[in-house]
């Protein structure tokens, strides 16, 4: 065993750091949890109360007077279709990317890139206005559309890494064979990404469900996500605290979930794969 | 004609590009295939993402040369680059723009710091268990849900029931109007922006340091037992490259900051948490100023591929 005597900080000072990221880390998700267990005369109290009455009616509201479960199908509806087609659409240029030497590499590569780091206000404005056009505001189409804009660069990020770390020696032994690219493809390495792809789907899925501007642009009722339908209880007189924290709460678990599945990856996945 | 004139000799077609960067040996054979292949493997994902990223600036450049308010859309009169003008003189778009970058100035230094300590605790050996449920509580606020961030903001820092204010009295703070006054509502802005991404850095830089191979590590530790001299001399050089992510990537997000914001403060109070997308937003649908917006939303566009393009001159790894 190694000593680490001056250098270390004592077992008791790491103990109470790490106490304390966890606490910091944890603290506003448990004070979401316990704010939608309360009624609002609870949830109106000063000093806020710690111990109190549990209810789950704020659940049963939001889910069945409010709008909230229909948005969350509809959240759920969106975040899974533009996953799927980011998917269909983002492997095989993926595979370009990683297997074919082609004039304009860089500049596709740049264009996926910068796809990342444009606010998505720039796309909002054109995209509301010719939406409106073709009369087709509020309907899933457009948000499934309109997201791939940002799954779809994660997709290929993060597949060109996958397939690249496949070993070009299987490609070529399978040319020889007389295998066309697309059996390749299809059969060789598509099965050998599956980590790959799962952990973009995964992103994907992520930021589709968490995304709320362009909901908030582009909905109005029949096909508004969950957490537009979270935001709009902010606009009453008095504000239903219990109701906004039980629809987070509703919102936020899958994806705690799904981010936990692929916490290896995160950091791969949030920086696109500039950091393995 | 003969079957192999069809073929793309992609490695020829290279020669200009060739002598900044020699295309690798390996990828001679594979990098030879009939361009019908080639394009089907490529085109649908780059024609849909030009159908949907980049015909709509086309229509956005359009809008933004006109006198575009969605309150009269019978008439959108041609005003040439007058929005433009407005714009590039409006004071209160370089406002935005400002608030902005002081929000990006003042966070990040904060989350780097606080996420490099992370980091370093994490990395020593012993206490497994709690590291690995630190570990995970860094997962939480990195995939809460923006908005729900900034709901959980608006009731966690309410001047009377709010949690933040109880805390703060029981070190005898006497309770502050957080949402309400323009500075407090962007210090809690910044609070939020830290709590959600220092976790980030964190585990950015933990992936750093894991990448320092442990022989050269434990040689550094036997020399010295200063910590600031193993983190400088040995481990810094790897942390180089999630640095740069970091930076590219919270200034990015900041320029793209609106979810958090909207929801716990819709800017105000007054325009003191107005950070630029925000901004083109209120002028677009809440102004309906959509001329105006779109070349807002335009200029934005080009700082935002000027400054990438610095980015990924200077630091970026290649595809």
């Amino acid at each position: 065993m190694r000593e680490h005597t001056t250098s270390t900080p004592s077992l008791a000072t790491q103990v109470v750091l790490l106490a304390a990221i966890i606490l910091f880390c944890l603290f506003p998700f448990y004070w979401m949890v316990l704010t939608s267990l309360k009624t609002q005369i609870v949830a109106l109290q000063t000093p806020p109360a710690w111990i109190f009455d549990v209810t789950f009616s704020n659940y049963y509201e939001v889910l069945f007077e409010n709008a909230v479960a229909r948005s969350l199908v509809n959240s759920l509806v969106v975040a899974v279709s533009t996953t799927f087609l980011a998917i269909l659409l983002g492997t095989p240029a993926a595979y370009a990317l990683a297997r074919f030497e082609f004039r304009g590499k860089r500049e596709l590569w740049f264009w996926f890139i910068t796809n990342r780091m444009v606010s998505p206000i720039v796309l909002a404005l054109p995209f509301f206005l010719i939406v409106r056009s073709f009369d087709m505001l509020d309907t899933h189409i457009v948000l499934i559309l309109i997201y791939l804009t940002f799954n779809l660069p994660i997709v290929i990020w993060i597949c060109t890494d996958q397939f690249r770390s496949i070993p070009r020696e299987i490609d070529e032994a399978a040319i020889l064979e007389g295998a066309s690219q697309w059996r390749i493809f299809f059969s060789l390495c598509l099965p050998l990404a599956a980590p790959g792809i799962a952990v973009s789907a995964i992103f994907s899925f992520i930021f589709s469900w968490n995304e709320l501007m362009y909901a908030l642009v582009l909905t109005r009722n029949v096909a508004k996500t969950a957490p537009a339908v979270a935001v709009s209880f902010m606009e009453g007189y008095s504000l239903p605290y219990g109701k906004i924290m039980a629809t987070s709460t509703l919102i936020v678990v899958p994806v705690i979930i799904f981010a936990l599945i692929a916490s290896k990856q995160l950091v791969r996945g949030l920086t696109m794969g500039a950091v393995k | 004609m003969p079957g192999a004139a069809r073929e793309v000799r992609i490695s020829m077609l290279q020669k200009t590009q060739d002598l900044e960067r020699p295309v690798p040996k390996e990828s001679m054979n594979a990098g030879t295939v009939p361009r019908g292949t080639f394009l089907g493997f490529l085109s649908p994902a780059v024609v849909t993402l030009a159908a949907i990223g980049i015909a709509p600036l086309a229509f956005a450049i359009w809008t933004s040369m006109r006198d575009y308010n969605l309150t009269r859309l019978q008439r959108t009169p041609f005003v040439g680059l007058e929005n433009y003008a407005t714009v590039l003189t409006d004071s209160v778009f370089w406002d935005a723009m400002g608030r902005t970058f002081t929000l990006l100035i003042i966070a990040l230094p904060v989350q780097i710091a606080a996420g490099l300590g992370i980091a370093l605790i994490l990395h020593r050996p012993g206490l497994t268990f709690l590291k690995t449920i630190a570990r995970l509580s860094l997962v939480i606020p990195m995939a809460t849900t923006y908005a729900v961030v900034g709901l959980l903001g608006q009731i966690m820092f309410n001047l009377k029931y709010g949690v933040v204010n109880q805390l703060l009295g029981f070190i005898g703070i006497t309770p502050v109007n957080w949402i309400g006054d323009p500075t407090n509502a962007f210090a809690a802005i910044v609070f939020w922006d830290v709590w959600q991404w220092t976790p980030f850095c964190a585990l950015v830089f933990l992936a750093g340091l894991t990448t320092v191979p442990g022989e050269i590590e434990e040689a550094a530790r036997l020399e010295t037992k200063s910590w600031w001299t193993v983190l400088r001399y040995v481990q810094l050089p790897f942390l180089v490259p999630g640095l740069t992510a970091v930076l590219i990537l919270r200034t990015a997000d900041t320029l793209k900051q609106f979810d958090m914001v909207f929801t716990m403060t819709r800017g105000g109070p007054g325009s003191s948490t107005e950070l630029i997308s925000l901004l083109i937003q209120r002028i677009g649908f809440r102004a309906f100023d959509q001329g105006l917006a779109s070349a807002q939303a335009m200029i934005l566009l080009v700082i935002t591929i000027v400054l990438s393009r610095l980015y990924i001159h200077f630091f970026y790894r290649e595809v």
